[in-house]
């Protein structure tokens, strides 16, 4: 009921902002404010493409260390070490961003370079503008160093519930440790990574603070993504929210719309492919 | 594949399987250093930094009157509308949430439960800035009641009451049916059994379980923004006028350029950590000591 509240009232408080800029809302690249121009093609080009960035980082890390405190390190170690990775989901995103933007952005400007330099070749990490730093890349590592605990959590559960008959089955067979893991585990948790993969992606997609810091707050759509730059919806919100006249609100809270849209999507699919996997699993 | 490699144990082979599985074994623990990094590295900056700009002034001024190059200047403001937009959210969302925790573990069953369950859990996957723009929204727009701690902790509580459902129900469960049963076995109903025996059986884990719930809300920003506002003097009534709050208070101070302004949200940073992974970090303890009871 909560859910469809939250629709609702966005969805009436958007309306002027949706009649003022019919589908150029969706189309307008600019957020101005006389002569009023209100679109989030830039907004959800970099809330998508900062997101996805931040998983490609975030999954392996986080599917290798919950493999490893659930496969490989001795329970003793395994428990603790799970507890001070989840400690990191604890940390406040504001924090994160200080730190993003004080300390990871700096050092981030030679990785950039190199990036730049020796795989430029690749058209999204080549930069033309020789300016390094408050990048879509820089958002998407702080993003992904936020995702990794939420999917090392669930995806640890999701190891957990593979039932030892079928690791003892492939250790019979003789296979070492990873081959018990590439050909008992991985295969029955399949679905449930990619739903928790989902979900982390909706975290992502969220994420407000940390992005409104690091990000470059730009109004473009570029895949260079070590090019200064980048801006997403939710940060888009919380950056202009003070300075907004009333229409500018409206387009806010209808850019929210889209963005309440997109992470319902999103989670919905997660959790039913969660569940699913978890309930064949059992 | 196993039953194949099982076959052919032809010595190179077997030393090839031998090495991809020291690769993987060190590729996770790479990942997994990987992991702890950034989390040693955000705390351990935030407390070599906040350290050195802490002082005592900091917890008894607010900013009134401190422009962002001047020195000085603390955080009680923000922390006076911490407090009460937390304390407020908590006691909205807890006995909510508590209610709904008992339904769906003492009560509930088939369809409904499952579909509550469902939108709880999608709930938890709201992002924190829509939960700021429907209580601006619904609150401060439609019916016209401006910035205050109070709409700060609707939203806060929008954010906190999945948590505290869910965590609430894993306490719940592990109440053992035989203390239920006893309980009926002496023809006790169920309202009575839920509240003298099931909840305080769980009274410990209920009390790690809101201070999780407490501890992830704390930190929040960005709903806050919208709700808030934010002030720079103190405001200590939370049903009137823009308050800020210590997360506020830290996005303010390093938006700011100038150095001193930067000194102001290590320090801020650093109270909220303190306050935030200490909250965590005894939750943990104390569930840990209510399992073993249990």
């Amino acid at each position: 009921m909560l859910l469809l509240a939250i629709g609702l009232f966005l969805a009436i408080q958007a309306a002027p902002a949706f009649r003022a800029m019919g589908p150029r809302f969706f189309s307008e690249r600019q957020w101005l404010p006389s002569p009023p121009a209100y679109g989030i093609a830039a907004l959800a080009f970099g809330t998508v493409v900062s997101s996805v960035v931040a998983l490609v980082i975030a999954v392996p890390v986080a599917l290798g260390s919950a493999l490893f405190l659930t496969e490989v390190a001795p329970r003793r170690m395994g428990r603790p070490l799970g507890y001070l990775v989840d400690l990191l989901a604890a940390v406040p995103s504001v924090v994160f961003g200080l730190w993003g933007l004080l300390v990871l952005v700096p050092a981030l400007i030679p990785v950039e370079r190199f990036l730049d330099r020796w795989l430029g070749f690749v058209p999204i990490f080549a930069n033309r503008s020789g300016l390094f730093g408050r990048s879509i890349f820089a958002g998407a590592v702080v993003l992904g160093i936020m995702v990794v605990p939420i999917v090392a959590a669930l995806a640890r559960e999701i190891f957990n519930q593979v039932p030892q008959a079928n690791r003892e089955a492939a250790q019979a067979l003789g296979a070492t440790p990873w081959e018990t893991i590439r050909t008992a585990v991985l295969p029955f948790s399949r679905g449930g990574l990619v739903g928790a993969t989902m979900l982390g992606l909706g975290r992502a997609l969220g994420e407000t603070i940390a992005v409104a810091l690091v990000m470059g707050a730009a109004y473009t759509v570029n895949f260079r993504i070590t090019e200064v730059g980048g801006n997403s919806l939710a940060a888009n919100i919380a950056t202009k929210f003070g300075e907004a006249d009333e229409l500018g609100r409206a387009a806010l809270i209808a850019s929210g719309l889209v963005l309440f849209a997109i992470t319902l999507v999103v989670n919905v699919a997660g959790r039913l492919v969660v569940r699913r996997s978890v309930v064949v699993g059992r | 594949m196993t039953v194949h490699s099982a076959h052919a144990l032809g010595r190179s082979h077997f030393t090839r399987r031998r090495a991809a599985n020291t690769i993987a074994a060190a590729a996770m623990t790479v990942a997994l250093i990987a992991a702890l990094v950034p989390l040693l590295a955000v705390i351990g900056y935030t407390v070599s930094r906040g350290a050195g700009a802490l002082s005592a002034g900091f917890f008894t001024h607010s900013m009134r009157g401190v422009a962002d190059r001047d020195p000085g200047g603390g955080a009680y403001h923000a922390i006076v509308g911490t407090l009460e937009q937390v304390g407020l959210a908590t006691a909205m969302s807890v006995p909510a949430g508590l209610l709904v925790a008992v339904y769906l573990v003492e009560y509930g069953s088939g369809r409904l439960a499952a579909l509550v369950r469902f939108v709880i859990d999608v709930m938890t996957g709201v992002p924190s800035i829509v939960a700021g723009l429907f209580v601006y929204a619904f609150w401060v727009l439609a019916l016209h009641k401006g910035y205050s701690g109070l709409a700060a902790a609707f939203a806060l509580s929008v954010l906190m009451l999945p948590v505290v459902v869910r965590a609430s129900e894993e306490m719940l469960k592990l109440v053992p049916d035989e203390l239920r049963e006893a309980s009926y076995a002496l023809g006790i109903p169920r309202y009575r059994t839920v509240l003298r025996v099931v909840l305080p059986a769980a009274s410990a884990g209920l009390t790690t379980a809101v201070m999780l719930a407490v501890a992830r809300v704390t930190g929040e920003t960005a709903p806050l923004l919208l709700t808030a506002f934010g002030f720079d003097a103190i405001n200590p009534n939370a049903f009137k006028g823009p308050q800020s709050s210590l997360p506020l208070f830290v996005f303010r101070q390093v938006s700011s350029p100038y150095a001193p302004a930067v000194q102001r949200a290590w320090a801020g940073a650093l109270t909220l950590i303190g306050v935030v992974l200490g909250l965590t970090v005894v939750a943990r303890v104390l569930t840990r000591r209510s399992r073993l009871v249990a």
